[in-house]
């Protein structure tokens, strides 16, 4: 398999040796282009997302899709970036302004952030703490923030009904989401997001005999709160648009409105490529067990592929459901996750926890 | 029955005058009116508990009201009453609005609309226009000058919409006194005028607690053209254009209703075929209503590849439409006499085709969506009308069948073809916005059946019968029913022997339906009102005109 470490290697060595930068510009230069190529790649995936879901969602409606811009529409994402950076930011009256403009920074922040720690193959990733779980649960949390600032500072009835709404619902479904993480914890013995795919080495976490069952109820566990995490799906109350006229970000224009709109898209791929991560093996190809010809010859398949292979799967659920099912009431969504998912989460947990110890 | 009525009536207003025609109709003075409608309301053997229409009439000399009220435990016998008073300057007269729910926003209008005021009315407003409009114009000597009411520059306020002067009678006579629609402390949000949900520009004022719906205040007017008063100086045939454009999902059968009022007024013989594409194209227009009403529904839901694939059914219907009325929504297709041309002849073998290709869609839409979980969660248990609920708000057309009153002006008085063919009225019992949901699915299959029997059995002959080129219809006041996709449609015509009417009414189904929003959805979520709204399914021209 192809390491990308060698790249890495490659460009520090070429910085700090070869041309002789001292180390704390080596390490500087280093950032800045690990924060631009995730910046540029957060907001490519971003158009790339917008444009399958337009189509998907128009194949489900037996209906084309955009097809007009570009061959099969393939430029209609860029031709809508275009568009939505040259909006006019129209300003609220009497909206609180400081908190109205900080509120996408957060979401946007929270996204890129868990977006940086996600290992896309092997040793392509920026961060690879040792609490690498715990990380991303601690950092997705702050888009919560930003969407009860959107909701509050608009000086809008509907927003704050949104905002509360979301506040709620997304508090909720970290608890889920959590434990569903914890229980791959609790199987991998370790936090850290390289360790956990390594040890996937010999089967995905989801075909891992015994314990492939609490996993696999964990998986759908962690797909169904994820979803709820991001506002999408049948958890899309928050800013249902036949309801609340777009919730918490009715008032935000133009490019403020863009950063809430690619967080969710973007939300969407960290769901599925934390999921992947965790249970499907993240960038470790499809090994069998006894069958060492076959796992070879998957080895030649590059490790970005798997990646974005399994989390093309998962997004594709999570768009399956979106267009399929009527959105749940609040009620509804906080009764299913405060009486049903939660205890199952709990009891998955120490079953996995029975399973690892005896077995 | 007949002479019950008149018996009744004349002991307690013995000035009454009494016409028996196809309905008995009786001239009442004002003070006795109250007495007469609480009898014929709340005698066992009488029990007029729908009142279907409050015509206000400006009579040249005096102003007055003209009360349809029927019987549903006597197959709905229709009865007429008439009251009005001299006094033009400012006109008073009983409210009815405690006797038959309905009443509450059809005074309102006539309020707005003829000026008439209604003593012990709970909050009596203009309904359609502006609070600080001059005139009432539907009365013969409206100033139309553009400069007695001049668009104004700045908003109506809140505080002119919600308080008002009301009358209330007190021991010292007619009083004057003061109504507040919403406490101080209560939060209000405003739904509408423009809103994804609300089918239409219909303004929501909802006072709520929390997600608690406490009281929700509709506001028309959004869309207000002065039909009514417009029609009084077109001709006949021209009139039927503005039909169309009342409740557009059936706009068919609206033009059907007015064709058969002034076809009666007029004794003219339609010939049977042109009965049966009537007919035809009534239910085609009931299953498109019906289909875009389910989409809807669904989209409020959340779930809007049920709307992309309801209207993907439409289109057939509409393709069916274009080939041989030339229009798709609005098909302009009924004259006074018959149709305007016959039918394509590629038409009966298209409804042919699409009865199957329907029953199976029907299938697919009953798998993917009323098995859903969620989707029965939003809607199952919520959102109760009961029958008398039903009945004493006017509620008419699939969501009052969903409550369990058998109110299918098709069965009733049947016209056109709907003698001739066999076929059931929908209903359910409890009431609920799942009924009313699985009651329109349900009417589908059944207007599929009837076009079944329909297109087997088509007559040959004339498309249209011949009538004059200038429409007279003699002296007299003409009622005419018709069962639209949302309920019952009436018209009224009064006619002084011109060729324009004197008097044109079209009660429509869909401000009964909205006026039964308040009782159904208080106690409910927010939410909740969204697909409480959209199963009543009503479309806000029809009540606006």
């Amino acid at each position: 398999m192809f390491d990308f470490k060698i790249v890495t290697d490659w460009i520090d060595n070429l910085l700090r040796v070869q041309i002789g930068i001292p180390s704390f510009w080596t390490l500087a230069i280093e950032f800045i282009i690990v924060g631009v190529v995730f910046l540029s790649a957060y907001a490519v995936l971003a158009l790339i997302l917008i444009y399958v879901e337009r189509k998907i969602c128009a194949f489900f409606q037996c209906r084309i899709g955009p097809n007009r811009v570009g061959k099969w529409g393939l430029l209609q994402s860029i031709a809508d970036m275009i568009k939505i950076l040259l909006k006019e930011i129209i300003s609220i009256d009497r909206s609180d302004k400081f908190l109205f403009v900080l509120a996408p920074f957060f979401v946007i922040m929270g996204s890129i952030l868990t977006f940086a720690a996600l290992p896309f193959g092997k040793g392509l990733h920026a961060i690879d703490f040792n609490i690498g779980i715990f990380y991303l649960m601690a950092v997705s949390s702050l888009g919560i923030i930003g969407i009860l600032l959107a909701g509050w500072s608009s000086n809008n009835k509907y927003t704050l009904i949104g905002a509360m709404r979301s506040g709620a619902q997304l508090v909720s479904y970290e608890l889920s989401a959590a434990l569903a993480l914890m229980t791959v914890v609790v199987l991998s013995g370790t936090m850290q997001l390289s360790q956990i795919v390594e040890k996937q080495n010999t089967v995905w976490n989801i075909f891992h005999g015994f314990a492939a069952i609490p996993t696999f109820i964990a998986f759908i566990i962690y797909l169904i709160a994820g979803h709820a995490e991001t506002n999408r799906g049948p958890f899309d109350l928050p800013e249902a648009e036949s309801e609340l006229t777009a919730g918490y970000h009715t008032e935000y224009s133009g490019i403020t409105f863009g950063f809430y709109y690619l967080a969710e898209y973007m939300n969407m791929f960290i769901v599925a490529a934390i999921a992947t991560t965790v249970f499907l093996g993240g960038w470790m190809p499809l090994h069998i067990p006894g069958w060492g010809a076959f796992n070879h010859i998957m080895d030649y398949i590059p490790t970005v592929i798997w990646f974005f292979g399994k989390v093309a799967v998962c997004v594709f659920f999570a768009l399956w459901v979106r267009w399929t099912f009527p959105r749940l009431r609040i009620d509804q969504l906080l009764k299913f996750e405060w009486k049903i998912l939660m205890p199952i989460s709990l009891l998955n947990l120490l079953l996995m926890a029975l399973v690892v110890t005896l077995i | 029955m007949d002479n019950k009525i008149k018996e009744r009536i004349l002991s307690l207003a013995p000035e009454a005058i009494i016409e028996e025609t196809q309905f008995i109709s009786a001239t009442i003075p004002s003070d006795k009116l109250r007495a007469v409608a609480l009898a014929l309301r709340n005698d066992k053997d009488m029990q007029f508990d729908y009142l279907q229409d409050l015509i206000g009439m400006d009579w040249g000399e005096t102003l007055g009201v003209i009360y349809n009220i029927f019987s549903t435990p006597n197959n709905q016998k229709h009865v007429v009453l008439k009251t009005s008073t001299s006094e033009k300057e400012s006109p008073e007269l009983y409210t009815v609005s405690d006797i038959w729910d309905s009443a509450t926003l059809y005074e309102r209008e006539v309020y707005d609309l003829i000026g008439i005021r209604f003593i012990n009315h709970p909050g009596l407003r203009r309904l359609f226009l502006r609070a600080d409009w001059n005139g009432h114009p539907l009365r013969k000597d409206y100033d139309a000058d553009p400069a007695k009411n001049p668009v104004p520059l700045i908003n109506q306020t809140v505080e002119d919409m919600e308080t008002t002067e009301t009358l209330t009678l007190t021991n010292e006579g007619v009083v004057g006194s003061s109504f507040q629609l919403f406490g101080e402390k209560e939060y209000i949000v405003n739904m509408g005028p423009q809103h994804p949900a609300t089918h239409g520009v219909l303004h929501l004022r909802i006072s709520l607690e929390g997600e608690t719906v406490n009281k929700i205040d509709p506001n028309f007017g959004y869309i207000h053209r002065g039909v009514e008063k417009m029609c009084e100086s077109y001709t006949y045939p021209q009139i039927l254009h503005l039909t169309d454009r009342l409740d557009y999902l059936s706009g068919t059968m609206n033009r059907h209703a007015v064709c058969l009022c002034v076809e009666k007024a007029i004794g003219l013989e339609v010939p049977e075929r042109a009965h049966y594409i009537r007919t035809i194209m009534d239910e085609l227009t009931r299953i498109a209503s019906h289909l875009l009403g389910w989409g809807c529904m669904c989209m409020d839901m959340g779930s809007i590849t049920a709307f992309v694939y309801g209207m993907r059914d439409r289109e057939k219907i509409m393709d069916i439409f274009e080939e041989s009325a030339g229009g798709r929504l609005m098909a302009n297709y009924n004259v006074i006499g018959g149709v305007a041309k016959d039918i394509h002849p590629n038409f009966l073998q298209r409804v042919r085709d699409f009865i199957p290709y329907m029953r199976k869609m029907l299938k697919e839409y009953h798998i993917l969506f009323t098995e859903n979980p969620i989707a029965r969660g939003r809607m199952k248990g919520i959102g109760f009308l009961t029958t008398e609920q039903a009945i004493s708000y006017g509620v008419t057309g699939p969501a009052g069948r969903a409550s369990g009153w058998m109110n299918d002006v098709r069965k009733i008085e049947p016209y056109a073809a709907y003698d001739k063919i066999k076929f059931e009225p929908m209903m359910r019992t409890e009431g609920g916005t799942f009924e009313r949901y699985i009651v329109r699915l349900d009417e589908v299959e059944e207007s599929l059946k009837m076009l079944e029997q329909l297109v087997d059995n088509m007559p040959e002959g004339d498309f249209c019968a011949k009538t004059k080129a200038i429409i007279r219809i003699p002296e007299g006041e003409y009622f005419q029913r018709v069962e639209n996709a949302r309920g019952d449609f009436g018209v009224f015509i009064s006619s002084k022997g011109d060729k324009s009417p004197y008097r044109i009414k079209f009660r429509t189904p869909c401000m009964t339906l909205v006026s039964a929003l308040s009782p159904i959805t208080c106690g409910e979520k927010l939410a909740d009102l969204v697909m409480i709204g959209a199963s009543l399914d009503y479309v806000i021209p029809c009540i606006d005109r």
